[in-house]
C-alpha cells in the first residue's frame, strides 16, 4: 500500500465526490417527481393509468440499472438523437429511482390509516382537503426515511454512470488507477469517499427515523 | 429486430445467461452462507467481535458493488490476490451481499420471541437444537421476504460482473452489441429478458413466503 497515492489525488477525488452528489440528487429529485406521477396513477382509480403506472414501476425495477443506461445512451443515439452522456446519466438514475420511489409513496400513502380519510370525509373535507391536510403531510412525513434509504442507494447506483463515460467518483477512481498504476490504493480512496457520504446520510437517516418513523406520532 | 442476427449470437448468448445463473447462484449460496455466519457471530458478547463485524458489514453496504470489484479483481494483485475475473466476481458478489443477508437474519433472530428460546431451553433442548429447530425456522419467518429481495437486486447486480470482463450475458450482449452494430436489439432482448427472470424469481419467493409461514396457519 501507497497512501500516499490517494493523498495526491485528493483534490481529484474530492471534485469527483461532489459530482457524485450532484448526480445522485438530481436523480432523486427528478426521480420524485416521476415517482410520484406514477403513485398517482396507479392510485388514480383510472384503469389504464393505474395498469401505465404499475409497468413503468415493474419495468424499470426488474431492469438492471445498467442495462438501463446502455439502453437509453444507445437506443436514443439510434434514434438519432444526440443524447449528451450527463443527460442520459440524470435521465437514467431518475427514471430507475422514479420506480422505486414510487413504491415508497405507495407504501407511505397505505400506512396512513383508512380512518382518518374516511372521518375526514365525513365531517365534509372535499377530496382535494383530504389529501392536502390528512394524506400527504403523513404520508409524506413516513416516507422519508425510506427515501434516504433510497438515496443512499441511489449514490451506490451512480457508480454505473461510469460506463457513459461521466467524470464521476468511480471513472475519476479508474483513471487514478490507470495514471499512477496503483489500482488497489485509487479504488480504496474513491471506496472511502463514498464510505464517508454513505455514513453521513445514514446518520441522518436514523435521526429522520427517530424523529419520523411512526404513522401518526406527529 | 433482426432475428437472424440473435440466432446466429445464440449460442454465445446462452452461455452468457449460464455464467451470470451460475454467479448469481453461486455468490448467493457464499453471501447467505457468510450472513448467517456474520449475524450469529455477532452474538458473542465479544466487543471488539462485535465492532469489527459492524465495519465490515458498513464497508459492503456503504461503497458500491462496482467499486469493490474493482478493489478485488484490480487491486487484489498487488496484496497477493490474484483471481480470475469469474472468481473475483463470485467472490465478490458473495462478499457484497453477506452484509446485507448478515442484517437481514440478525432482524430475523431477534423478531423469534424470547418465550419460545426460554421454553425450548426448559424442555432441554441443547442450544444447537434449539438454534435448528426453534430459532432458525421462527426467523426465516421475517427474514424471508427480505431475502427474496435482496436475491432479486443481486441477480440484478451480476451485470456489473461484466465491467470486470466476466463472459456473463452483459457482456455477450455487449460483445454482440459492438460486433453487429445492432445495440437496440441486444439491449432490449437483454432487458426483457432480466424482467422475466426477475418476475419468475419474485413469484418463486412469494410460494416460499407461503411454506415457510405454514406452521403459522395451524389452528391453536
Amino acid at each position: 500500500m501507497h497512501p500516499q497515492v490517494i493523498l495526491h489525488s485528493l483534490g481529484y477525488l474530492t471534485q469527483a465526490a461532489g459530482v457524485t452528489l450532484a448526480l445522485s440528487l438530481a436523480g432523486i429529485v427528478l426521480g420524485f417527481l416521476v415517482g410520484a406521477a406514477a403513485c398517482i396513477a396507479r392510485l388514480s382509480g383510472r384503469r389504464w393509468a393505474a395498469a401505465l403506472g404499475a409497468a413503468y414501476v415493474s419495468i424499470f425495477r426488474g431492469v438492471p440499472l445498467l442495462v438501463q443506461l446502455l439502453f437509453i445512451y444507445y437506443f436514443l443515439a439510434e434514434l438519432g438523437f444526440n443524447v449528451p452522456a450527463l443527460v442520459a446519466a440524470v435521465g437514467g438514475l431518475a427514471l430507475a429511482s422514479g420506480a422505486y420511489q414510487a413504491e415508497i409513496l405507495r407504501g407511505a400513502l397505505n400506512a396512513v390509516p383508512r380512518g382518518q380519510s374516511e372521518a375526514a370525509s365525513a365531517l365534509g373535507f372535499a377530496p382535494v382537503d383530504v389529501w392536502r391536510r390528512i394524506l400527504l403531510p403523513q404520508a409524506l412525513r413516513i416516507s422519508i426515511p425510506p427515501l434516504i434509504n433510497e438515496f443512499i442507494l441511489l449514490l451506490k447506483a451512480s457508480s454505473l454512470v461510469s460506463v457513459v463515460g461521466i467524470a464521476e467518483l468511480t471513472r475519476v477512481s479508474m483513471n487514478i488507477a490507470t495514471m499512477t498504476y496503483r489500482p488497489l490504493e485509487a479504488y480504496v480512496g474513491g471506496g472511502l469517499f463514498y464510505l464517508a457520504i454513505n455514513l453521513c446520510l445514514s446518520g441522518i437517516g436514523l435521526l429522520a427515523e427517530r424523529r419520523f418513523g411512526k404513522a401518526g406520532a406527529i | 429486430m433482426n432475428l437472424a442476427l440473435v440466432w446466429h449470437y445464440a449460442p454465445s448468448l446462452i452461455s452468457g445467461f449460464g455464467v451470470t445463473v451460475l454467479c448469481w447462484a453461486v455468490g448467493s449460496i457464499v453471501g447467505l452462507a457468510l450472513g448467517i455466519v456474520i449475524a450469529l457471530a455477532s452474538e458473542i458478547r465479544l466487543a471488539p467481535l462485535r465492532w469489527l463485524l459492524r465495519v465490515y458489514i458498513e464497508i459492503f453496504r456503504g461503497t458500491p458493488f462496482l467499486m469493490q470489484l474493482f478493489i478485488l479483481y484490480n487491486g487484489g494483485p498487488f496484496i497477493g490476490l490474484k483471481l480470475a475475473a469469474t472468481t473475483a466476481g463470485v467472490l465478490g458478489l458473495g462478499l457484497y451481499s453477506s452484509a446485507y443477508y448478515a442484517e437481514i437474519f440478525r432482524g430475523g433472530f431477534a423478531s423469534v420471541p424470547r418465550g419460545q428460546i426460554e421454553a425450548a431451553m426448559s424442555i432441554g433442548m441443547t442450544p444447537l437444537s434449539t438454534l435448528l429447530r426453534v430459532r432458525f425456522p421462527a426467523a426465516l419467518v421475517a427474514a424471508v421476504p427480505p431475502i427474496v429481495n435482496t436475491l432479486i437486486v443481486m441477480s440484478k447486480e451480476t451485470v456489473v460482473l461484466s465491467i470486470i470482463t466476466v463472459p456473463e450475458l452483459m457482456y455477450q450482449v455487449q460483445t454482440m452489441a459492438a460486433e453487429t452494430f445492432t445495440a437496440f436489439d441486444a439491449i432490449f432482448a437483454m432487458a426483457v429478458f432480466y424482467w422475466l427472470l426477475v418476475e419468475v424469481v419474485s413469484r418463486l419467493g412469494r410460494r416460499l413466503e407461503k411454506r415457510v409461514t405454514l406452521f403459522l396457519a395451524r389452528p391453536a
